[in-house]
């Protein structure tokens, strides 16, 4: 480098541009084959990278204590996720309401690597999502289905995670909205051009992107799966219906063993293509979280269906 | 020639496809048996800890080691390079430590500092690469033997050792070939 050069000067000379699409994109893209997993404390962070987490979820409570105790969940204390972002290496995710973009703003602004902008959290809005193009830190959001994902990403998230129902244990949802985005992947990657708006206007999704996904037959962003996952079979099966990486809540640290669970989940998503290595990392593991029936929860204990 | 690319995590999709777009033969290598047979490897980009340790369990880094003595090619970018090196900053993290170098890991920050930049690499000298840095590891001390091939801002972003090439940033996020191609013809020395 010269000398004498100011950093306005080097910024120019070498094209630099932060917090770019690509970069944004990058990140949930090397997060790929990896598992994503959530912690409430310092210790348990470590416990995850040490199992080899790509990446954790900075959380006050759990999805399945926000589910038991009710009541208005937000954002954690920014105390709680400095903690976590100071005891790993790892990038550190942290979660907003829906539409509280004032809650992105501090998490932009403590560093975390990720915005989980989560329905696990009680909605600030009922109508509009975070403008998330206006952040440099990259989002992901839950979807059900393709039009959903596909609002999102319009909205600017850099990375999709099936919602599943959050808390439950239970892989049924998480399942259900994988095989709904992937069967209409697959509808717009083989319908004739000619028939891409129809398809925009009944699934609700921006013409562009229908367009991009007939032409690549992919998510223009990676495809995550979250809620529900307990077991190293579940994060398998979701690998196999066609998500890049997994997102574990409550399964790892809900569970009796979540130093044995946590290993054998990160092995199973790596070897989920080995029957015979996913029934050795199963072996022994304890106790799985505890589980409910997603069927016999109220319509207002559903969170799957918050955010549109 | 086969080129295998460490597919444990990370971004290995997008170095299968810039190995399908030259047009060379690739394989996803998860179990020692996908080893046998590649020519050369690519450690692609993801977290470092968790390929690491993917490896150490799985023996994957004993064998890469042995085949890198015996000269195979291997190309790290990232991630990658973090694994190559012998000595990273401040860390105990299992890895291949073949590279006589000194990394350290989110050299620029967190993911907010992540940037692109157009950065001269020296095997292509007509014009610069546009590196993508994704909370990007630098390499601050090389050993003897150890050539530069890139510097950006007074950092060392990619070197070269033998049959080693390590990058900072990743081409694989790009359309540009050339540094890929760079190291197909190392294979082909």
């Amino acid at each position: 480098m010269t000398p004498n050069v100011s950093s306005h000067e080097q910024e120019s000379r070498y094209a630099v541009q932060k917090a770019t699409w690509r970069t944004k994109v990058g990140l949930a893209e090397m997060l790929r084959g990896g598992v994503i997993m959530d912690v409430v404390n310092a210790e348990q962070a470590q416990i995850a990278e040490e199992a080899g987490a790509v990446a954790v979820m900075a959380l006050e409570r759990v999805p399945a204590d926000i589910r038991r105790e009710g009541g208005v969940a937000r954002m954690s204390d920014p105390l709680i996720i400095e903690e976590i972002m100071n005891a790993v290496t790892i990038p550190v995710m942290a979660k907003c309401r829906i539409g509280h973009f004032a809650e992105a703003m501090i998490l932009e602004a403590l560093g975390v690597d990720f915005i989980d902008e989560s329905e696990v959290l009680t909605p600030a809005d009922e109508e509009h999502h975070v403008n998330k193009h206006a952040f440099k830190t990259p989002f992901v959001c839950g979807a059900r289905d393709l039009g959903e994902a596909l609002r999102r990403i319009g909205e600017g998230a850099a990375m999709i995670r099936t919602k599943g129902e959050a808390g439950t244990g239970n892989i049924v949802e998480a399942v259900r909205h994988m095989r709904a985005i992937m069967k209409d992947i697959r509808r717009i990657h083989s319908a004739p051009e000619d028939e891409l708006m129809a398809i925009a206007k009944q699934l609700q999704a921006p013409y562009d992107l229908v367009v991009e996904i007939h032409q690549t037959g992919r998510l223009p962003v990676p495809n995550f799966s979250a809620g529900g996952i307990a077991t190293p079979a579940d994060a398998a099966l979701m690998m196999w219906l066609g998500a890049e990486a997994v997102f574990v809540g409550s399964g790892i640290f809900k569970s009796s063993d979540p130093v044995r669970r946590a290993r054998a989940i990160v092995d199973a998503v790596t070897y989920y293509r080995e029957p015979e290595m996913l029934a050795e990392v199963s072996k022994g593991l304890g106790e799985a979280m505890p589980s409910l029936d997603v069927r016999k929860l109220a319509e207002e204990e559903l969170m799957a269906v918050r955010g549109w | 020639m086969t080129v295998g690319v460490l597919a444990l995590q990370g971004d290995f999709a997008e170095h299968m496809a810039m190995l399908a777009r030259i047009g060379v033969e690739a394989r996803e290598v998860r179990k020692l048996s996908d080893l046998e047979g590649v020519d050369a490897l690519i450690i692609p980009g993801g977290e470092s800890t968790t390929i690491g340790k993917l490896m150490a369990r799985y023996e994957l880094d004993k064998a890469i080691r042995a085949r890198a003595e015996q000269g195979m090619p291997i190309y790290g970018t990232c991630a990658g390079m973090i694994l190559l090196a012998k000595d990273i900053e401040g860390s105990q993290q299992p890895r291949l430590g073949l590279m006589d170098i000194a990394v350290v890991r989110n050299a620029f920050g967190r993911q907010i500092e992540s940037f692109e930049a157009d950065i001269p690499f020296k095997p292509t000298p007509e014009r610069p690469v546009r590196g993508v840095f994704i909370r990007a590891p630098i390499v601050a001390k090389v050993g003897k033997g150890v050539e530069v091939l890139s510097e950006f801002d007074g950092k060392i972003v990619a070197v070269k050792q033998g049959n080693l090439l390590a990058t900072a940033f990743h081409p694989e996020l790009t359309d540009d070939e050339r540094v890929h191609r760079y190291f197909l013809e190392m294979i082909q020395k």
